[in-house]
Order: structure tokens, then C-alpha cells, then sequence
């Protein structure tokens, strides 16, 4: 086997060392029933490169790359250019194949990136500190309402109508167990009236902007509505371009931001690895989840980093820790931090224009189709539009002519009839004037047509 | 045995430097690197992207009124400065890398190569699922290899890393109970135990009993049996467990353990030294999580992202969380709504959006395949192999607690064999650094004084091992001669000296600031 650098003979000497005559004789501690032969299992044997190769590139040419067509697809992961520099400097050994820095003296790479990542997403969100990242938006929504919960040791979490409805799961399963959780209506293009929901029971609301059919929302009367009760504010943003055009959240007062950064440095990857952007208040650091990397120095003097205030987690604190989070997104982190270096201010704040321009170009010729509403007045490079059949249905038939319209908005809301013919699309920088259309002539076609009766595959 | 309370020292003191003093501050290859913040600047760029004129009218208002405070760079300048920024990391494809209950593994390059194959890498979540099947079809052959190796039926997927996973099979252990009408709230979790077990349980709204070890490093199943009851939910043990040890009565835990109305997690960080020889179903177990960042060799990436799908027995198997995968005639299928699931399913929920870490799924297949069966075997077995190595070439001048049988595939030791030198574990470990080498584990598991915890993978030759081996044994003769220079503040030698952990937690410096601004908000 080619990764095993170990032959018959440096066995045979290093089992004469230990002083047995045969591997079995190491394993004597595991109950002799429970060892089985390699014949039970039904696996393949070691196959050389090229057949792995080979296998695993057939499978991905079963996909329809979102490079390969005109592709609209967002609601939570955004199809961007990302330079070619990022991904191959995150392939460099050091990076790719080191440990969680535990060793500051040897890890300083990793830890001076760690720290400029925290402040790039501090400045970006407009908080205070933030952490070393959490696993991607979804769970850093989830560990935002525990430490609000933990905060102002109240029970009640609100959702918004707006928020990722997969977002609210992931919470609802992990925020339910010591607490409440209940959701606002949903109301495509309009913000629900969430400040009234708000009771003195009520740790945090939860709001997306822009949400997740493409609304901005207004943060700032929420937040006060909050701090008037004594509840928390968590916004969350599941497109981190669009901080290059719209207000931070923590100039809007928010007290926690949770984030989904794979927009910046990150392919889209079918759904992960992505990295969670995590920003709080100072006066909220103690109770924040995940690492932490601080400025110190060494014994000679020389400015460093380390990872600090581990007392929150769970190698010291054990069962009183924060979380029992025990990673964060390395390396996601890493391309979120070289692609935001490389783009720097004025390149965000033209990548994020670029965004909204293409994106509004492709509203406006889409609400010209016959059958086509646009929902979302307002938006940054996604919206949401009504057609005049099931989304799902009409998603599917363009699928068969190569063309990826979107999301329809009954994949994330099954059970909400009112949804049934939303579809949610997206545009960025990539998107170019005949995707945009292909698409519109397509969804004319489509929607022209009598409807199928087959059954979609949503 | 007695716990370490104390731990490791985090302030070092200060040393006066006798290195050449060079007028860069560079030395040779060693370059220093300014932040970020301080090499750029306003009005410059890294990208090539036009200005486009945009309305306000779909803005709601809420354009961004101040500046961001984003540094400006050239493409060359970022470049050259995570270049050099990642020359001062030590790197499993620079040198071994012995962190035990870690497993820093060779990370072959082929599972970089089709992870980035744009049929996965630039393949959308919410695509449309006829858009998707051959994603979905490399998905379900992991879950096949997953649930063959450990005999198990069932896997849930999503689990982002090893502790998300301890969270699912906790939530699943939950769920179970709960249709059974019962309130159990007790964990047993073995002293040894990693951190992340019982804060897995108490963020799982669970009260966590510990339960102590024996004198040979397993658990205590006089106390285990003891403690066993209508209240307690599961037990959560690692095995092979963090001493390096496997836990030979597990059949008899597992068994008291369904005797007694709970569920039997373990924690499958070290399940590297046993793959494709002993099968944790086989063994009574109800929930394991598989680090696919350390046994199936996805790279650690600096702290992430990892991946740590779910083995489940059929127990526990209808209450898998969403989404589910189903292959019927139409082809490859996720199940994403709870009202849609197959007869009998009571999923407990979601872990995360969209359907876990399709990177690392990929990197892991890419590895099993090109092992087979018979190679993860044969990498147990060097694992193993190769640990017990260095335990038997060691054990006579450094101490092993439990080093008269047979490790799994980490070597124990404590710092008996320090006693009386001055030299403490802390300094053992850093002076490793001097040699070229990362250090091992050190202060884990918490059970054994001083503990160093020695980890060698099956990535190392023979001659790797041999020098290793060799550069410890003169440390360990050097320290008990009380020759101290080489430990005392080490490590000399590295691109930074011991860093002061005390002062960075005292006043937390958390991000860069611009000099002209007031620090008071700080």
C-alpha cells in the first residue's frame, strides 16, 4: 500500500524488539470473539491511484457543476469567483496538514491568521471581538440563542419569518432542550412584525437580513424593541458579500452576529465544509463559544500569539464549559481571510456593487416574463419571485433544459402552501449576461407551457 | 492515581537573547511578518473588478455609511505573506507529528485532487437533486464502508466534527428514551474521558456522574455497575480509551449497560487503532462517532474543519436526525422533510443546514478506496505496531504507567522519570521542538501525573521511528544526569520562544487596532 512506509522486514525486526512473534499478540487485550477476518467485510481491496481517480471523477461528472450552466441557486451558498491564489495557498503543507495550534511556538502561521481573521470579521460585522470561527452560519445561529440564553438566563428564543427555515431547525434542535423556541410568520418580501412577540421571558430574536428570500431588513427598531425588554438581538447573515454594500449588524445594535462565510474564499461543496463567522459585544467575550486567538509575547520580548481564555471550553473546563466545541473551520478560515486580504476594502465594496447590479438587472427582466411576480422589493444578489405554477415543478423542468433556476421555496418550507410557487434566485459576479438570458427565455417557455403531470424530484 | 489539577505552567519567564542580531530582524529562511493591517493600505487592490454604478432603489436604505477599515494589497504581497506566515507552522508532511489521541496521519494528495473535482467542489446544496446523484451516490458509498467497518447499521452523515457527533448520538440517546416514556438524565463518564464527553452531555441537558479508573488505566466496573440505574441515560466510553489501552471488559459494560435500561456511546477518536479488525458493533455499542479527520486521514487543516458522521445501532437508528438518504428505483433521494420519512423514522431533528461535510466525505472515500479493506487493516495494525515500538524502546529509561502489557496505537508515559531532574514534562515537550520535532501530547488524559502521550500513526518508515527514538532516550539519559541547558526555557530554537498564555488571559488583545485610535474600548 503506497501510504504505508512500514515493509515485511521492519516488522518482523520491530516485533522482535517488543518481544512477540506476531501483531495478534499486540491486539490480546481485545475479547478474541470480537476479532474478525477480513472476508467479513464486503469492501473492495487497496486500488491503486489511478482507479480511485478514475472512480471518484465518474461520479462527479454525474453532477451538474454550478460552472457547467446557467445557475441561479443561493439561499444560504453563494456561487462566487474565488482567485486562484486562495486555494493554492491553502494547499500549502503547513497549513493543510497542521494541528490545531496547541504549540504557539511552532504554529504562529496558523495563529497570526486566526487573529487578523478576527479582525476582519469584527470590522466586516461591526462588533467588538470575534472568534476563531464555529462550523458554518447554521450552528453559530444555534450557539448565538444559547449564549443569549446563557446571558440573560431567560428561556425564549424568537426566530424570524426570515430566517433560513434549515437555520431554524438546526436551533429549534439544540436551543428546545433548555429552552423555547417558537417562530414568526413567515411573509415573503415583507419583514413580520417581530418587536411584538417580544415578552420579558424572551432571551433573544433572531433576524436575517438580508433574509432568506432576499429582503433587507432594518435592524435598529428590532434592537431596541429587544434592549427595551431585556432581550438580545442575533442577526444573521448567510451572504457575508453583502456586508461590502449594507450596513454592519453591529452598527444596527446587534449583540451577537452569527455569519456564513463560504461566500468569501469557499467553494460551494455541496453544502460544507463552510465556516461561521461568530462576532459579539466585549462585554459578552466570556461567555462567547469556540477559539480565541490573543496578542502576547515571548519570553524575549518578540510580539505573538496564542490561543487564550480556554477557561470557556471544554479540554479545561469540561462539563462547565461554554460549548463542547473542540474545532473551528481552520483552513476555511484561511481562504476567507487570503480572499478578503486579496480583496481588501475597495475590492469588497466593488465585488458586493457588482452583486446587487447583476443581481437587480436579472429582476428586472425576469418581472417582465408573463407569470413572473417579483416579492422582494428590496434586496442585495438575491430575490424572490411568483410564478404562475409550483416553483418546484417549474425548477425541474429547466433543470432538464441545463438550465439551475433557484430554489424553490417549498424545498425549505414543505408544509407552507403559500410558498408553493416562490422560487428564490440568486446572481453574483459570475452570473453573465446570457445566463441571465437563458434563464428568462427558458422560464417564458416554461411557464407557457401547459404544466406536466409528471411528479417533480424537488 | 491521582488527577492533575494543576497542570501545565502558562507564564514563561523572561530570557536575555544571545542570537546574532540581524538589522532586518530576519534571520536567514526565518522571516518575520508584519499583520495584514500593517503591510496594506487604502486605495490598492488584489482583484481585478470594475466599478459599476448601482440604484439605491432597492436598498431599503441600509447601504454601509462608514468604511470597513479593510487593508488594500496586491496579489504579490498576500501571496508572499501567507507564504511566510505559514513557514513558521510545524506540518505533518514536514516532520512527525506524535500528538496522541490527535492522529496526525499522512494526508494523501489524491483526496485533495477530487475534492476539487468541480462535480463535488462547485456542486450547490439546494441544486436540484436530478442535478446531484453522483454527490449523493459518493455519500452512500461512505455510508456503506462507515457501516461495515463498524458494524453497524445505520449512520447519520451531517455531524460537522467529533464533537458534533458525540451531540447527535447524545440527541439520538435522548430521543430513544423519550419514545420509551422514560426520564433518564445520568451520564457515565469514565475519568479519562476527553473534554469534549461530558461537556458533550451537559450541553445536551444531561447531569454527568464520573466514573473512576483502576489501577491498570481502565474503568472501574465495580464502580461502573455501582453507579448504574433507572436515571442513567448512557455511558460514554472511548475505546481503545485515552491511556492507549483497550477496554477489555467492554462486552461485560456493554451488557450491564442494557441491563440497565441505557445506551452505550463511544467516543471513536481512536478507532483508527482497530479498523478492519474488530467491528464496534460486535461490541454492544449503541452510537460512535467517526473522526474522518483523523482515521480516514482528512487533513486537520490547522484546527478544521473536521467531519464526524454517526454509527448507529438499530436501536437508536430511527431517531437519526435529518436529512435522510434513500436509493429506491428513481435513484438517489434526500429525505429533508420530517413528515416525509420512511415508516417507523422519528427523526430528533437537524444538526446543521444542508447535509455535513461533503469535502471531507470526499477526501475520506478517496482514502478507504484506495486502502481497501485489507490496507485499513494493515494501517490499524502499523499503527499499533508502531506505538507499541516506541514504547518498548523507551520504557526502560522513561516512566510507562501501564507499560507491562501491550499499548493500542499511543504509548503512555508519565514523569516519574523526570523526578529529581528539574525538568518538568513542559519542558520535555518544548525541547522536542529544538530537535525538529512537534511535541507529543502532553498533560492528557488527566489521570496519569505529568502524562505524555505518544502517538507515531502509520505514516512513519522504520528509520523515522528509529531517530525519534533515539532523540528522546538522550534526552531522557541527559535529564536524569541533570544535564537541564537543552530543557530549561525551551524551545531555543523555534521562530518564537515560550509565549506568556498568562498575560494574553489576563487582558485579552483579541484584534488589531489602528495605532491613532484610542485602546479604551479594549
Amino acid at each position: 500500500m503506497r501510504y504505508h512506509p512500514l515493509t515485511t522486514a521492519d516488522r518482523t525486526a520491530m516485533l522482535a524488539k517488543i518481544g512477540v512473534s506476531s501483531v495478534d499478540a499486540l491486539f490480546k487485550d481485545v475479547p478474541q470473539q470480537a476479532v474478525v477476518p477480513l472476508s467479513v467485510f464486503d469492501l473492495p481491496d487497496t486500488q491503486g491511484e489511478m482507479e480511485v481517480d478514475r472512480k471518484l471523477a465518474r461520479m462527479a461528472a454525474k453532477n451538474t457543476a454550478a460552472g457547467a450552466a446557467p445557475f441561479f441557486c443561493g439561499a444560504g451558498a453563494y456561487k462566487h469567483h474565488v482567485p486562484a491564489a486562495v486555494d493554492h495557498l491553502i494547499q500549502r503543507s503547513e497549513f493543510l496538514t497542521s494541528y490545531t495550534p496547541y504549540q504557539p511556538e511552532i504554529a504562529q502561521g496558523t495563529l497570526q491568521y486566526l487573529f487578523e481573521f478576527q479582525t476582519q470579521v469584527a470590522l466586516l460585522t461591526g462588533m467588538e471581538v470575534a472568534n476563531a470561527s464555529l462550523y458554518d452560519g447554521s450552528t453559530a445561529t444555534a450557539e448565538a440563542v444559547l449564549m443569549a440564553q446563557r446571558i440573560t438566563k431567560r428561556p425564549k428564543a424568537i426566530l424570524s419569518g426570515g430566517l433560513h427555515p434549515q437555520y431554524c431547525e438546526t436551533v429549534e434542535t439544540v436551543a428546545a432542550l433548555s429552552g423555547v423556541v417558537s417562530r414568526a410568520p413567515v411573509t415573503p418580501g415583507k419583514a413580520e412584525d417581530i418587536a411584538a412577540l417580544i415578552d420579558n421571558e424572551t432571551a433573544c430574536v433572531v433576524v436575517q437580513s438580508p433574509d432568506v428570500f432576499g429582503l433587507i431588513r432594518d435592524l435598529k427598531p428590532i434592537a431596541a424593541a429587544a434592549h427595551a425588554k431585556g432581550a438580545l438581538l442575533v442577526a444573521v447573515v448567510t451572504e457575508a458579500v453583502s456586508l461590502g454594500l449594507l450596513e454592519a449588524p453591529g452598527f444596527q445594535d446587534a449583540d451577537i452576529v452569527a455569519c456564513e462565510g463560504q461566500s468569501i474564499g469557499n467553494g460551494l461543496n455541496f453544502g460544507g465544509p463552510y465556516v461561521g463567522l461568530f462576532a459579539t459585544k466585549e462585554k459578552y467575550l466570556r461567555q462567547m463559544p469556540g477559539r480565541l486567538t490573543g496578542e502576547t509575547t515571548d519570553a524575549s520580548g518578540k510580539r505573538g500569539y496564542v490561543l487564550t481564555l480556554s477557561t470557556r471550553e471544554q479540554h479545561i473546563r469540561r462539563e462547565k464549559a461554554t460549548s463542547n466545541i473542540c474545532t473551528n473551520s481552520g483552513l476555511c478560515c484561511l481562504a476567507f481571510t487570503i480572499h478578503l486580504s486579496l480583496l481588501g476594502e475597495e475590492g469588497l465594496t466593488r465585488l458586493a456593487r457588482i452583486n446587487h447590479a447583476n443581481a437587480s438587472a436579472l429582476a428586472d427582466k425576469l418581472a417582465r416574463v408573463p407569470g413572473v411576480d417579483l416579492v422582494t422589493p428590496s434586496f442585495f444578489n438575491e430575490f424572490t419571485i411568483k410564478l404562475s405554477r409550483p416553483a418546484a415543478d417549474v425548477v425541474d423542468a429547466l433543470a432538464k433544459r441545463g438550465i439551475v433556476a433557484g430554489v424553490p421555496a417549498s424545498r425549505l418550507l414543505p408544509h407552507d402552501p403559500s410558498v408553493r410557487d416562490l422560487l428564490i434566485v440568486a446572481a453574483t459576479e459570475t452570473t453573465t449576461e446570457e445566463d441571465a438570458d437563458a434563464l428568462v427565455k427558458a422560464l417564458g417557455t416554461v411557464l407557457s407551457e401547459a404544466p406536466s403531470t409528471s411528479g417533480a424530484m424537488f | 492515581m491521582t488527577m492533575n489539577a494543576q497542570g501545565r505552567p502558562t507564564a514563561p519567564g523572561t530570557i536575555e537573547s544571545n542570537e546574532l542580531a540581524t538589522i532586518s530582524g530576519d534571520r536567514g529562511l526565518d522571516h518575520e511578518e508584519a499583520l495584514i493591517f500593517e503591510i496594506g493600505r487604502d486605495g490598492h487592490c488584489g482583484v481585478d473588478l470594475p466599478t459599476v454604478q448601482i440604484s439605491e432603489n432597492r436598498l431599503a436604505g441600509m447601504r454601509r455609511k462608514a468604511p470597513i477599515g479593510l487593508p488594500g494589497l496586491s496579489e504579490p504581497e498576500v501571496v508572499r505573506h501567507y507564504v511566510r506566515l505559514s513557514r513558521m507552522n510545524y506540518a505533518i508532511d514536514s516532520g512527525l507529528y506524535p500528538l496522541g489521541s490527535c492522529t496526525m496521519k499522512h494526508n494523501p494528495r489524491l483526496n485533495e485532487k477530487v475534492a476539487r473535482f468541480p462535480g463535488f467542489g462547485d456542486l450547490h446544496p439546494l441544486a436540484p437533486q436530478s442535478t446531484t446523484q453522483g454527490a449523493l451516490e459518493l455519500i452512500s458509498e461512505l455510508m456503506k464502508w462507515l457501516t461495515t467497518l463498524t458494524g453497524m447499521p445505520a449512520v447519520a452523515m451531517s455531524p460537522k466534527a467529533g464533537a458534533h457527533g458525540e451531540l447527535c448520538g447524545l440527541l439520538a440517546i435522548r430521543a430513544a428514551i423519550q419514545a420509551r416514556g422514560e426520564k433518564r438524565n445520568r451520564i457515565l463518564v469514565p475519568e479519562s474521558a476527553h473534554g469534549t464527553n461530558p461537556a458533550t452531555a451537559a450541553f445536551a441537558g444531561f447531569v454527568i456522574d464520573e466514573v473512576k479508573g483502576t489501577a491498570d488505566g481502565r474503568v472501574d466496573m465495580v464502580e461502573l455497575e455501582g453507579k448504574l440505574g433507572p436515571d442513567v441515560a448512557a455511558i460514554m466510553l472511548t475505546n481503545p480509551n485515552t491511556c492507549g489501552l483497550f477496554e477489555r471488559d467492554i462486552r461485560h459494560m456493554a451488557d450491564a449497560t442494557h441491563k440497565a435500561g441505557a445506551y452505550f456511546y463511544c467516543d471513536g477518536a481512536n478507532f483508527n487503532a482497530i479498523a478492519g479488525r474488530v467491528r464496534p458493533g460486535d461490541l454492544g455499542i449503541d452510537a460512535m462517532h467517526i473522526n474522518l479527520h483523523k482515521t480516514f486521514s482528512t487533513p486537520h487543516g490547522g484546527g478544521g474543519p473536521g467531519a464526524g458522521p454517526v454509527v448507529l445501532s438499530a436501536a437508536l437508528a430511527p431517531f437519526a436526525p435529518l436529512p435522510l438518504l434513500v436509493h429506491d428505483d428513481k435513484g438517489f433521494r434526500l429525505i429533508e422533510d420530517r413528515e416525509a420519512v420512511p415508516d417507523g423514522a422519528q427523526p430528533f431533528g437537524r444538526m446543521c443546514a444542508f447535509h455535513g461535510q461533503m469535502g471531507m466525505f470526499t477526501r475520506a472515500l478517496s482514502y478507504m478506496l484506495s486502502h481497501g479493506r485489507d490496507g485499513v487493516r494493515q494501517a490499524s495494525e502499523d499503527a499499533v505496531l508502531s506505538a507499541n515500538y516506541i514504547l518498548a524502546s523507551l520504557k526502560d529509561v522513561m516512566s510507562a504507567p501501564f507499560g507491562d502489557g501491550p499499548c493500542m496505537h499511543e504509548a503512555l508515559f508519565d514523569d516519574h522519570f523526570l523526578d529529581g531532574t528539574g525538568v518538568t514534562t513542559l519542558d520535555f515537550a518544548k525541547a522536542m521542538i529544538d530537535e525538529g520535532y512537534h511535541p507529543m501530547t502532553m498533560y492528557f488524559p488527566l489521570v496519569v501525573h505529568g502524562a505524555m502521550l505518544i502517538e507515531p500513526t502509520e505514516s512513519e518508515s522504520k528509520d523515522s521511528l528509529d531517530r525519534y527514538i533515539h532523540v528522546l532516550r538522550t534526552m531522557a539519559l541527559e535529564a536524569k544526569e541533570k544535564k537541564t541547558e537543552r530543557f530549561t526555557g525551551a524551545p531555543h530554537l523555534a521562530p518564537r520562544r515560550r509565549l506568556d498564555e498568562t498575560a494574553a488571559a489576563r487582558k485579552p488583545i483579541l484584534r488589531w487596532r489602528k495605532k491613532e485610535l484610542p485602546q479604551a474600548a479594549e
